[in-house]
C-alpha cells in the first residue's frame, strides 16, 4: 500500500547500544543514520524509476509495425506411390469415410503413434446437423475414431464460429461427440489468440487461433460442402475462415483473395469434403431441409484446391470457371484446380 | 516608516511566491490559444503533477514525456514535505485566499483556533488516494476527477473562460466558446470553493488526492516543524493561522502540514521553528488512514474499474459519438492515460473538443471528444497534441496527421468516417443543390465526390444537380463536411467513430483494401 513509509529504528533508545547515543538534536546516531538513507533512496529510488519509465519520444497509435507468427507445415512429403486424393462413394459416413481414407493408404500414412492431432470442423452456425449448415457429427466420429486407432494421443477440436462458439459446438452435435469419444474440444476464448503474420494478397496481420497449433503436430480439415452467398460455395478452403478472429466480416470486402490466402496460411495434414448431404443453396447458413441434397461422396486428399475443385463440379454441380478463388489459389501455385491431373482413386461402398 | 527587513518574513516570502505561481498559472492557462502558446510550456503544472506522472505510469508503464518534471515536486517534497501546497498549488492558492476572504480568515481567533485543528474527516483524501490507484492498478485513470492541477485547469477551460468572454466579448475567444455540461464543471467550482466557509481549506484538507499523494511523501521528509516543550505554553496560538490543520500544538501530524510557516511567525514564545531531522517522539508521523477504510478504498477502486469496463462502452457497445483528437489512442490505453485536464480542449482553434458526458462511459466523464455541430478538425493543426500532458493523445507532427512526407506510406489519420442521412440531403431529397459537404472537404482527391443526375421534380419539370457521395477509403472523419452543412440541427452528413485509424479493430476497410479514388491517387503518383 502507498500509504506510510516505516521508520523501524526511530523507537526509542537502548542504553549500551552505541548507536542509540543521541547526538545534539536528540536523535541518535542510529536514527539519523537511518533516517536520512531512507530518504535518499527514496529519492534516488523515484530518480531512476523515472529514468527507467521515461518515454521521451511519441508515437502514432494505430500505426505501431505489426509482428506475428508464422505457422509450420502440417503437410507431408508427397508420396508418388499413393493417390494424393480418394473419393468415396456410400451411404453411411463411417464406411464411406474408412473407403476414403484407406484408398489414401490409410490413416497410418498420415498419422503416427503419439500424433497430437487437430481436428478443424466447420461450426460456424448454431444449426442442427440435419440442415448441413455444419461438420456433421458422424463425419467427426469416423475421423476420430480412424485417428485414434492411428495412435494418436490427443485429439482437439477446434472452430472459431459465426454465431455464440458454445450454441454452435452444441447444437451442431459436436460437444456430444467430444464428450463420448474424449476429444479434446477448445472454444475460441480470446486468449487463446495470437497474432499472425502472412505475405498473403490481402491477409498480412491477423488475430489467429493459435492455441490448438501450440499443442497439434497434425492437422486435418473436416468441412461440409456448402453454398455460399458470397463467393459461391464453402469447402475445404473456406474452413480456415474459422481459425481467425477480429474483424472477419472486413474479408467480405476482399472474399477470393481472403480464400485464396489460406492454402498460402495453412498447410494442412489432410483435408476431408464431407459430401454426404450438400447444402445446395441459401447458404451458408441453409435452414430448410429442401436447400440440402443427398450426395453420398466423401472426397480426402492433400490438395486442397483440388478437393474443392472436385467438390464444386461434381458435389454442388456448379461450372468451375466462377469459383474465382480457387483460380487465384492455382495461379499462384498453391494447389491444383484441376482434380482430374492429381493422382486420385474413387472407389465405392 | 515600516523597517524594510520587518517586510522579509518566511509569510511574505510565501505570499510572493503564491501571487507568482497563481499568475504563473493564470499566465499558463490565458496563452493555451493558437494565437499565443509560441514555446511556453502550458503544461507544465500537469507535467510536474506527481501524482499524474505516479498514476500514468502505472496505468500505462511510461513517463510520458514532460512528466519527467514532476520529480521536481518529488524530490523537494521528501526533504521539506508538502511545500507544493502553500506555495505552490494555483488551487490549494485559490482556496487559501477565498477561504480568508469569506470567514474563518475573519473570525475571533478563538473560532478561528477551533476551525484549523485536525478532524478525523481529513483521513478522506487518502481513501479517495488509494480508491483511485486502485482503479488506476485497474486499468483506468481517475485521478482527474479530483486532482487539483487538473480540476483547476478544466475548470478554467470549460466555465471560467467562457463565463468571461460572455460578459466581456472577445476577451477570450475570437467567438463565443461551448463546452457541453460546462454548467456542471462550473457549479462544482462553487460548491468546492463555498466549503471554505464551513471549513477552511475544505478541498486540501478532505479531498484532494494529490495533497494525500504529497502527504504520504513527506513521511520522509527531512525537515519538520518542531515543537520545544519546554517553551510552549500551550496557548494554540499556532493554531491561529494553520492551513494543513496539522497540529502543531501538540502531536505534529507531518503529513497534513503544509509548511507554510503560520505557526513558526504566530508563536509568541519561539517553541516552533522548522528543523533538520528533529526527534519524532513528538509527531503523528504516518497518514491517519485505518486499514479497514484502506481495504474500503481499494474494494471502491478496482469496482469502479470493473463496473465501468463491465458496461461495454469502451468494448463492443463503443458509442458513434466518441470521436477522439487525432493522435489519440486507442480506446482503453485513451482511458489509461487520460487526465481529464482539458488543455486540449482549450487549445482546440475550432472549439470541436467537448467534455464528454457518458458516451464513453463512467471511465470518460470529462475526456475530449468532438462535436462536428460545435466545430471541426482543422487539417494542418496538431495543437491538442502539443498540449496533452500525457500522452492521451500523443505528440504528433503534421506529416503523421495527414499522412504526408515520411508518413506517405502509412496514410492519414483517420478519427472516424462521414455518412449520409440522404432523407435529409437537399440534392438526395429535397430538389434542391447543394454539395456544401464537398466544397469543404479538404483531402485532395477529395473523399466527398458528386454525380450529376437529372430528376423529374413534383411538377414535373426535370433539374440537374449534383448529388454527393462519400469514398470511405479518403474520408478522414474531420466533420468539416457535417459542421458545414446547412441542416444545422442534425446533419444530413454526419462523422461516427467506426474507421478510426488509432485502433485497428474499429476500421471499416480491411488494411490494403483500396476504392477506385485510392487506385486513382496511385496510379498519378506513379
Amino acid at each position: 500500500m502507498v500509504i506510510g513509509i516505516k521508520h523501524s529504528l526511530m523507537t526509542p533508545n537502548i542504553e549500551n547500544d552505541p548507536g542509540s547515543k543521541p547526538l545534539e538534536n536528540g536523535v541518535t546516531r542510529r536514527e539519523f543514520v537511518t533516517r536520512l538513507g531512507a530518504t535518499a533512496a527514496l529519492m534516488a529510488g523515484s530518480v531512476i524509476a523515472a529514468r527507467e519509465l521515461w518515454q521521451p519520444h511519441h508515437f502514432v497509435p494505430g500505426f505501431e509495425k505489426q509482428t506475428g507468427l508464422q505457422l509450420p507445415s502440417f503437410a507431408l512429403e508427397k508420396n508418388k506411390m499413393l493417390p494424393s486424393m480418394a473419393i468415396a462413394h456410400g451411404a453411411e459416413h463411417e464406411p464411406t469415410m474408412r473407403a476414403a481414407i484407406g484408398a489414401l493408404g490409410g490413416m497410418g500414412r498420415f498419422i503416427q503413434r503419439g500424433d497430437v492431432v487437430m481436428i478443424k470442423p466447420n461450426v460456424a452456425f448454431d444449426r442442427p446437423p440435419a440442415l448441413a449448415a455444419t461438420t456433421h457429427p458422424d463425419a467427426l466420429r469416423a475421423v476420430a475414431k480412424m485417428v485414434l486407432e492411428a495412435g494418436a494421443s490427443r485429439v482437439i477440436v477446434a472452430d472459431n464460429p459465426i454465431n455464440s462458439p458454445t450454441g454452435c459446438f452444441l447444437k451442431s452435435g459436436l460437444t456430444a461427440v467430444a464428450s463420448e469419444m474424449n476429444l479434446d474440444l477448445m472454444y475460441p476464448e480470446l486468449s487463446r489468440f495470437s497474432p499472425l503474420e502472412l505475405n498473403g494478397e490481402i491477409l498480412k496481420n491477423w488475430t489467429f487461433f493459435h492455441e490448438p497449433f501450440k499443442k497439434a503436430n497434425k492437422v486435418i480439415g473436416l468441412s461440409p460442402c456448402k453454398d455460399h452467398n458470397l463467393c459461391h460455395a464453402s469447402m475445404t478452403m473456406k474452413n480456415w475462415y474459422g481459425l481467425l478472429g477480429g474483424r472477419r466480416n472486413q474479408f467480405h470486402q476482399h472474399i477470393h483473395s481472403i480464400v485464396s490466402d489460406f492454402p498460402l496460411m495453412m498447410k494442412p495434414t489432410l483435408v476431408i469434403l464431407d459430401g454426404m448431404n450438400v447444402l445446395m443453396s441459401n447458404g451458408p447458413t441453409g435452414g430448410r431441409l429442401s436447400d440440402v441434397k443427398k450426395m453420398n461422396t466423401i472426397v480426402a486428399g492433400t490438395d486442397m484446391v483440388a478437393v474443392d475443385s472436385y467438390g464444386y463440379t461434381h458435389l454442388m454441380e456448379r461450372n468451375l470457371d466462377e469459383l474465382t478463388y480457387i483460380h487465384k489459389a492455382a495461379d499462384r501455385k498453391l494447389g491444383d484446380s484441376n482434380w482430374k491431373d492429381s493422382s486420385y482413386k474413387e472407389v465405392q461402398v | 516608516m515600516i523597517n524594510p527587513r520587518q517586510l522579509l518574513t518566511l509569510r511574505n516570502t510565501r505570499r510572493v511566491a503564491q501571487v507568482f505561481f497563481f499568475g504563473l498559472f493564470l499566465f499558463f492557462v490565458f496563452v493555451t490559444d493558437l494565437r499565443y502558446l509560441k514555446g511556453y510550456p502550458a503544461s507544465l503544472f500537469l507535467e510536474m503533477d506527481p501524482l499524474v506522472a505516479f498514476a500514468t505510469a502505472i496505468t500505462r508503464h511510461t513517463i510520458y514525456m514532460g512528466l519527467i518534471w514532476s520529480l521536481l515536486l518529488v524530490l523537494p517534497t521528501l526533504l521539506f514535505g508538502r511545500i507544493f501546497c502553500n506555495w505552490i498549488c494555483p488551487y490549494g492558492i485559490l482556496h487559501h485566499f477565498t477561504g480568508w476572504l469569506m470567514g474563518k480568515g475573519r473570525a475571533e481567533e478563538r473560532e478561528r483556533i477551533e476551525s484549523n485543528r485536525y478532524k478525523k474527516l481529513y483521513g478522506l483524501k487518502y481513501v479517495i488516494l488509494i480508491a483511485m490507484i486502485a482503479a488506476a492498478v485497474g486499468g483506468t485513470l481517475q485521478i482527474g476527477w479530483l486532482d487539483p492541477i487538473c480540476l483547476f485547469h478544466r475548470t478554467m477551460t470549460t466555465a471560467i473562460l467562457p463565463a468571461i468572454n460572455l460578459f466581456f466579448p472577445s476577451s477570450v475567444y475570437v467567438q463565443q466558446y461551448f463546452h457541453v455540461g460546462a454548467w456542471a464543471i462550473g457549479f462544482l467550482l462553487f460548491i468546492l470553493v463555498g466549503m471554505n466557509v464551513v471549513i477552511p481549506r475544505f478541498f486540501c484538507r478532505v479531498l484532494c488526492p494529490l495533497g494525500a499523494f504529497l502527504g504520504t511523501l513527506s513521511t520522509a521528509a527531512l525537515w519538520r516543524i518542531d515543537r520545544d516543550v519546554t517553551k510552549c505554553v500551550d496557548c494554540d496560538l499556532c493554531l491561529k493561522n494553520c492551513e494543513g490543520a496539522s497540529d502543531p500544538q501538540a502531536q505534529l501530524r507531518k503529513s497534513e502540514c503544509f509548511v507554510c510557516f503560520n505557526c513558526i511567525e504566530d508563536c509568541p514564545e519561539d517553541a516552533l521553528s522548522f528543523k533538520f531531522l528533529p526527534k519524532l517522539q513528538n509527531e503523528i508521523t504516518k497518514p491517519a488512514v485505518p486499514a479497514r477504510r484502506a481495504v474500503l478504498g481499494t474494494l471502491i477502486g478496482l469496482a469502479f474499474y470493473a463496473f465501468g469496463r463491465a458496461s461495454g462502452a469502451s468494448g463492443r457497445n463503443y458509442d458513434k459519438k466518441v470521436i477522439r483528437p487525432p493522435g489519440s489512442l486507442e480506446e482503453k490505453d485513451f482511458l489509461a492515460a487520460c487526465i481529464k485536464c482539458d488543455q486540449c480542449i482549450r487549445a482546440c482553434p475550432t472549439n470541436v473538443l467537448q467534455p464528454a458526458g457518458m458516451e464513453s462511459g463512467i471511465e470518460g466523464i470529462w475526456t475530449p471528444i468532438l462535436n462536428m455541430k460545435i466545430g471541426f478538425c482543422e487539417v494542418n493543426c496538431t495543437i491538442c497534441s502539443q498540449v496533452c500532458p500525457t500522452g492521451a493523445i500523443q505528440r504528433i507532427t503534421i506529416e503523421e496527421k495527414t499522412g504526408t512526407g515520411s508518413f506517405a506510406q502509412e496514410g492519414p489519420i483517420k478519427l472516424g468516417t462521414a455518412f449520409f442521412d440522404h432523407g435529409r440531403c437537399l440534392p438526395w431529397s429535397m430538389e434542391t443543390p447543394c454539395v456544401v459537404c464537398e466544397e469543404v472537404c479538404p483531402v485532395s482527391p477529395k473523399a466527398i465526390y458528386s454525380h450529376e443526375v437529372t430528376i423529374t421534380k413534383r411538377d414535373g419539370n426535370t433539374m440537374t444537380l449534383r448529388r454527393p457521395f462519400v469514398d470511405p477509403a479518403l474520408c478522414i472523419g474531420c466533420g468539416i463536411c457535417e459542421h458545414e452543412c446547412p441542416v444545422t440541427d442534425e446533419a444530413a452528413i454526419r462523422v461516427t467513430a467506426i474507421g478510426e485509424t488509432r485502433s485497428r479493430e474499429r476500421r471499416l476497410l480491411m488494411d490494403g483494401g483500396v476504392t477506385s479514388a485510392v487506385r486513382d491517387l496511385e496510379k498519378r503518383e506513379r
